[in-house]
């Protein structure tokens, strides 16, 4: 319950601290930390308007991306405090859910006909696809390592571990930072702020959008953000009382958030068929941890 | 005598200028073409009771002449085309087969060009396009516009692709076509004249307005002052500044780059708004005049304008040191939108397209008006020609602009206040201007009647020959790199529409 607070509580300010730091970097003042999601609320006002080409696909496809990123955030637990759902082998549930969310707004994406649309499916689902082993290799190593299946006890153990485990702890959060950046197709992979449909990734896929929906879709992507965050933070809160843990977990999401800020400040976008071999070196570093969870757990000869 | 040359800014009797048959027309201004130094300018017609005259000026680029040649066609006419010897001449053609009719035998395709309104075939419209096609499972198409994404200027993109790769790219424009020509010879004041040439295309107004007075003044046969040489020369390097880095800005947002998006784009401010400044308008409208300045350059101007300048330039060096030293700039910049210098020899490229291939043509030196000879001004050259190139140009150009600017600024020329009121333009006259926009060459050329009024005026910019050579750039490159190689090239919509 307490984890889906805090990252209810995270999406509210998330994008703000991103869009502030981006425009202190580039010597702007930026809007107020909370625009994003005033932004978010307008829309939510409005109603939607749909093209006639599409089907009913189209219209329930945000409201299902939607609800499967609330899904997976109930899995997520808050140090020793389970999520609202756990079991064994909830972190394989908690990507499929994700995956079928981004199943159905690809397939919203290609029910407009649009030949932009189209593009930016391809290529979302080509990354979501390159991402999926990296994260798997990840949280397949930490079960290795910990002896159990879900987010729960896997992150219970861990904070019993040595201080190795914190090293590990910083690899993994390198690797979640980057498959956040992916899963919400932020730099350096796609541009969120480019106005060429042409270059876009999952902006172009949301181009039809309008109202209710995109607001959706929008917050979506802010829960998304958080609940990354609430994943990485898990690595270093726990054995401590619930206030400190609290903090650490705030704070966390707040250097998440200048991290991405900084990241995207000071890079440009790489070229589009780069994005492939890059996002695959993400599977090599997770693969570096399960060597190190293998020589912890002595399994080399 | 073939032709006639004259020189960048010449008054000629209209008379003087040969009439060839057409064969003899085609076979001297084709041979021409296979001289390097020789480039194709101008090439139209002026309809003459049920004939043609066609007028076609080539430049060189060596001597400083421009050879004028003509031959006269009674309609309906069919004619071997120049394009099967030289395709420089392409466009020219398709534009003359579209307002006239004229069908060139051996043309690779006579597509439309801005649909006009007094076009021969009405039934021409933009909506019948005569899109390439490749029929294939593989292949798709994808179509961009006509309302452009950053909603600039409009202008329909169809790529035909194998997945991410772009195999054929198809520019159609004409959705910004306003009768342009047809005005200039409609309105009779002379502030009208003006008000036009500054409309053509918003983001060279200098240049334009500049290349009108230049032969405005030439057709009136009147010596333009020092004074108003000075003030173009100085407003026209000005212009260059401002665009390029706001290019620059330009090209970093295409590429994602956060950082030079907004440092290159607040430089460009202060520049262009020193016209406010002097002129009272950001865009540099008003004030240029023929004959005549409403807004002096005073020297207070001239402090102004140096501590803009001083202001601007440690950060854009700054800047352009960050920009070309960071590889995910560098990345996207390199390899990206090639276009080889055949290539741009062959489609006839101008100003800082053709440099950027190694192609040496620019007319500030090669057929210098106002104060250009003073300045001995050298081009830049570069040979990749990719977007890197095209961004080492645009920096290199506001660099030596900047010297430019320092040195005609030591001297600023003192008010000329007994200017003679100008003439009326010289009767049965023919003339052309040149002028290197930021963009490249400008081309006007003007006819008079028997009353000295305009019987025909005909406007080139650079943007004419140089958008061929975007669809070219991005075969082979990756749809989404298409953005950065069209920012890099930043040809103009209005002025190619007229």
């Amino acid at each position: 319950m307490i984890s889906l607070l805090l990252i209810v509580l995270t999406s509210l300010f998330f994008m703000g601290i991103v869009v502030r730091t981006k425009s202190i970097a580039s010597g702007r003042k930026g809007p107020g930390l909370f625009q994003p999601m005033k932004d978010v609320i307008r829309l939510w006002k409005k109603g939607a308007v749909y093209s006639k080409t599409t089907s009913f696909i189209f219209q329930i496809a945000p409201s299902i991306y939607f609800a499967s990123i609330i899904m997976a955030i109930l899995v997520i637990p808050f140090g020793q405090y389970k999520g609202i759902v756990s079991f064994d082998g909830d972190f394989v549930f908690f990507a499929y859910v994700l995956a079928l969310g981004k199943f159905f707004s690809i397939i919203g994406a290609l029910d407009t006909g649009s030949s932009f649309e189209g593009m930016g499916a391809s290529r979302e689902a080509l990354y979501s696809m390159l991402a999926e082993p990296a994260f798997f290799i990840l949280m397949g190593s930490f079960a290795l390592y910990t002896g159990h299946t879900s987010f729960h006890e896997i992150f219970v153990s861990l904070h019993f571990g040595s201080y190795i485990s914190y090293g590990l702890g910083t690899l993994a959060t390198f690797v979640l930072v980057m498959i956040a950046m992916i899963e919400n197709s932020r730099m350096p992979v796609d541009d969120p702020k480019t106005h060429l449909e042409l270059t876009m990734v999952h902006e172009v896929m949301i181009l039809d959008n309008s109202g209710f929906d995109l607001g959706l879709i929008l917050y979506g992507t802010n829960l998304k953000f958080a609940m990354y965050g609430a994943l990485i933070a898990n690595f270093f809160t726990g054995s401590f009382s619930i206030l400190i843990s609290i903090l650490i977990f705030l704070a966390v999401q707040i250097m998440f958030a200048i991290t991405v800020g900084i990241l995207e400040s000071f890079s440009a976008r790489f070229r589009m068929g780069n994005n492939a071999q890059f996002i695959f070196t993400l599977t090599s570093i997770s693969i570096l941890i399960f060597f190190g969870v293998l020589l912890i757990m002595g399994k080399f000869v | 005598m073939k032709s006639i040359s004259i020189k960048n800014n010449q008054q000629i009797s209209f008379d003087s200028i040969p009439v060839l048959e057409y064969d003899q027309f085609l076979d001297y201004n084709t041979s021409l073409l296979h001289i390097e130094d020789n480039h194709c300018v101008n090439y139209y017609g002026i309809p003459q009771q049920g004939n043609v005259q066609l007028i076609c000026c080539i430049a060189n680029d060596k001597n400083g002449l421009i050879n004028i040649s003509s031959a006269v066609v009674t309609l309906p006419a069919i004619l071997e085309s120049f394009s099967q010897y030289h395709f420089a001449f392409e466009k020219f053609e398709r534009e003359i087969h579209e307002n006239f009719g004229i069908h060139f035998i051996n043309h690779p395709w006579l597509k439309p060009v801005r649909y006009p309104v007094n076009q021969s075939d009405k039934n021409n419209t933009i909506s019948n396009y005569p899109f390439f096609k490749i029929e294939s499972e593989e292949l798709h198409e994808v179509g961009v516009g006509p309302i452009h994404a950053g909603i600039i200027e409009p202008g329909h993109f169809r790529f035909i692709c194998n997945g991410e790769q772009i195999l054929h790219l198809e520019i159609q424009l004409g959705y910004q076509h306003r009768g342009i020509e047809n005005l200039f010879l409609q309105k009779k004041k002379l502030i009208e004249l003006h008000t036009l040439a500054e409309n053509i295309s918003g983001d060279a107004v200098v240049g334009h307005t500049t290349a009108f007075v230049n032969l405005w003044e030439t057709l009136c046969n009147q010596e333009t002052g020092a004074d108003l040489h000075f003030a173009r020369t100085l407003a026209l390097e000005i212009e260059r500044v401002a665009i390029h880095t706001g290019d620059l800005s330009g090209m970093c947002t295409d590429v994602g780059y956060q950082l030079g998006s907004a440092v290159f784009g607040r430089l460009r401010t202060p520049v262009i708004n020193f016209f406010q400044q002097w002129c009272g308008n950001r865009m540099a409208k008003s004030l240029i005049r023929a004959g005549k300045t409403n807004f002096p350059f005073t020297a207070d101007l001239g402090v102004t304008l140096i501590n803009v300048l001083d202001k601007f330039e440690p950060d854009f060096d700054d800047m352009c040191n960050e920009t070309f030293g960071s590889p995910t700039v560098m990345g996207r910049f390199e390899k990206t939108g090639l276009v080889s210098n055949e290539i741009g020899k062959s489609i006839g490229l101008v100003g800082m397209a053709a440099r950027m291939t190694n192609l040496n043509r620019d007319i500030r030196t090669s057929h210098s008006y106002n104060l250009y000879e003073t300045l001995a001004h050298q081009p830049i050259l570069k040979h990749h020609g990719d977007v890197y190139s095209r961004a080492q140009i645009r920096r290199e150009e506001v660099k030596q602009s900047l010297a430019y600017i320092r040195q005609l600024i030591a001297s600023i020329p003192s008010e000329n206040l007994s200017r003679k009121s100008l003439p009326q333009p010289s009767a049965n006259v023919f003339a052309l201007s040149l002028v290197e926009g930021w963009r490249g060459e400008i081309c006007h050329c003007a006819v008079t009647n028997d009353t000295g009024d305009l019987l025909h005026y005909k406007i080139k910019d650079p943007s004419f020959h140089n958008w061929l050579a975007l669809a070219l750039a991005v075969r082979n490159n990756e749809i989404s790199d298409f953005p950065i190689s069209n920012k890099s090239f930043d040809l103009s919509y209005s002025g190619h529409d007229l």
